[in-house]
């Protein structure tokens, strides 16, 4: 039932071909169903909003889709090609970039720090191979330079520390680092549910510039006025199975939670 | 976040006055952050208001001699304290830096006067038990996951043992040891102060690992793991290699320090450094690092072994009975956490 109504509802013509697919993929912690052989198409330049209730195995499908879990069964393909990610890193370095609910951030390093962390550039020639010094200057221009093709205006100076940022500019920091140095795919996990109006308002916009770079977003939210604003389709997971995959257009907020509590077959 | 949860519901104009209110500074919060900014402004202060005090005290203070006597006796604690500043930015903390550091000395000295070695490969051996007593706590640490404090707390008494069986409880003293070994005790003159080589090694020790720390990625990781563990992680870096890396660098420094205190007390004495893991420990808070790790510098770290010199210096200089000493160290110590735990409350 599935597959057909995701057809029936997906905008996407059919010679795309999607970034990233999930098939059949199954996940048991003991006698407990995460995962009952769920699905899933990524097409590029799209957002893909996954949405369901406590329990219904949001979380789990999208920590097999970045590495944090491995299913039992089912593959997951990048490009039409299988991979298997065993560990974060291994979705990391094939360009899935994940934000975490709880904001993988370091508190006290600056901006341009922060987005470099893990991947810092360093100086050329001697300096750089001999003594391994960074390129502060050069980082802290890329970062500025990454800000503003994001469409990130509130983050300003990239040299103040994380930790004196307000909730929505450490979104916005973690935000940029998924999104910037060319990664494939970005998925949020909660963006909005610690932030106020005005700042989810902000990480919606920066979800939008993100499409319109042409970079897919995986969203994970409960919030439905979130997801019906930005998403192009919506993942319904009920149950450790895809109950539907709606449109904003061809179904409004109310069938969709409908469909998530199981008031409704989709 | 808390603050944004309550702004929700506001509306616009509630909005600005909530941000207004926010971004209010009075000259206190304004210290506050920049103390924040620079946590090694504080302890300079302190050092330059000791300075002037201690010596409108007593004219001794100020002369050559004495402001020479006070850094050969910080060379070694000062050492010492680089290792222990590593390990306190990654939120652990090294109660067994003295022990390893005496079992290295006596280590050297042996296996140059006992076993005949070469000076060199008696330094080298040294060092080799120092990286290897940081081995030890690294592999405990990272594999077994146990706290560093427990974890040296255990081989403090470990490293102890093992320097009174191999010595037999026996001092060698630096008229038997070849001259390379004792040569971080002599003495040059630069500008009519007398500086010892141990000095010299301490201040460019200090140099390396500010260089390391504030210009390599290495030192943006040691940071960042004392920071958020879990952060650091997600963002791609290797957590266990990196403290494992910090315990090893740690322990070499300590062989350094090592070296110093065999030239400074012209002896290898297996009951040398009994203190020196908590005098280490002090020079780090005194230096504003703070002991949930992520936020400090080696240079706050210097001028807090420079603070206790000082303090310790003057005070008996001053005539005042040694217990007063161990007193004004103690009250240092609460203030500078004091003082920590107030700077860290900048939160916008």
């Amino acid at each position: 039932m599935t597959l057909l109504d995701r057809d029936a509802a997906s905008p996407a013509a059919p010679t795309r071909t999607p970034i990233l697919q999930a098939r059949k993929l199954v996940k048991t912690y003991g006698r407990v169903v995460g995962l009952d052989g769920v699905s899933l198409d990524l097409y590029p330049g799209e957002v893909l909003a996954i949405i369901g209730d406590n329990g219904a195995g949001k979380s789990t499908l999208v920590k097999c889709l970045t590495g944090a879990e491995i299913a039992d069964e089912g593959e997951i393909l990048l490009d039409g090609k299988p991979v298997q990610f065993k560990r974060p890193q291994d979705a990391h370095a094939a360009g899935i970039e994940t934000v975490y609910q709880t904001l993988a951030v370091s508190p006290a390093l600056d901006v341009a720090s922060n987005l470099f962390l893990g991947r810092e550039v360093r100086r050329k020639g001697i300096l750089g191979s001999v003594f391994r010094m960074v390129d502060t200057k050069g980082m802290r221009n890329r970062a500025r330079a990454e800000l503003t093709a994001l469409g990130i205006t509130t983050l300003q100076d990239v040299t103040v520390a994380v930790e004196n940022l307000s909730g929505g500019q450490r979104q916005a920091v973690a935000v940029a680092r998924a999104a910037a140095f060319g990664s494939k795919v970005v998925v949020l996990d909660e963006p909005t549910a610690a932030l106020g109006v005005r700042e989810s308002n902000q990480v919606l916009q920066l979800v939008k510039n993100l499409r319109e770079r042409g970079i897919p977003v995986i969203l994970i939210s409960h919030n439905m006025p979130h997801v019906f604003e930005v998403a192009d389709r919506i993942h319904i997971q009920r149950l450790g199975k895809c109950a539907a995959t709606i449109t904003p257009r061809s179904h409004s907020m109310t069938d969709a939670v409908a469909i998530m509590t199981g008031a409704r077959k989709a | 976040m808390t603050q944004n949860a309550q702004e929700a519901p506001a509306t616009t104009g509630a909005h600005d006055l909530a941000e207004e209110f926010l971004d209010r500074t009075t000259p206190l919060s304004r210290l506050r952050s920049t103390m924040h900014r620079y946590p090694a402004l504080s302890p300079a202060i302190v050092l330059v208001i000791a300075v002037i005090v201690f010596g409108l005290l007593n004219d001794r203070f100020l002369n050559p001699a004495n402001l020479s006597l006070i850094t050969q006796q910080v060379a070694v604690v000062g050492t010492l304290a680089i290792a222990q500043t590593l390990i306190i930015l990654t939120a652990g903390i090294d109660l067994s830096v003295g022990a390893v550091m005496v079992l290295s000395s006596m280590v050297v000295a042996q296996s140059s006067v006992q076993a005949g070695l070469p000076a060199v490969f008696g330094l080298l051996a040294g060092l080799l038990v120092a990286l290897g007593a940081g081995a030890v706590n690294g592999f405990l640490v990272t594999r077994l996951r146990l706290p560093p404090f427990i974890v040296t707390l255990g081989t403090l008494n470990i490293f102890i043992a093992l320097t009174l069986l191999y010595s037999s409880g026996a001092t060698i003293r630096g008229g038997e040891m070849p001259d390379l070994l004792t040569w971080t005790g002599t003495t040059f003159n630069i500008g009519g102060v007398n500086f010892t080589t141990g000095v010299l090694m301490m201040l460019v020790l200090y140099l390396v690992l500010a260089f390391i720390l504030q210009k390599t990625a290495w030192g943006r990781h040691v940071y960042a793991v004392g920071d958020d563990k879990e952060a650091a992680r997600l963002a791609g870096i290797s957590v266990n290699r990196v403290l494992m890396s910090v315990y090893l660098a740690a322990g070499a420094i300590l062989a350094v320090g090592a070296w110093i205190q065999i030239g400074r007390s012209n002896a290898a004495s297996p009951n040398a450094g009994v203190d020196l893991n908590l005098d280490s420990i002090t020079a780090v808070v005194i230096g504003g690092t703070s002991l949930f790790g992520g936020r400090g510098t080696v240079w706050g770290t210097l001028l807090g072994a420079l603070i206790v010199g000082v303090f310790r210096n003057g005070l008996s200089l001053a005539g005042l009975d040694v217990l007063w000493q161990t007193f004004a160290v103690g009250v240092l110590i609460i203030v500078a956490v004091s003082v920590d735990q107030w700077i860290r409350k900048v939160r916008k």
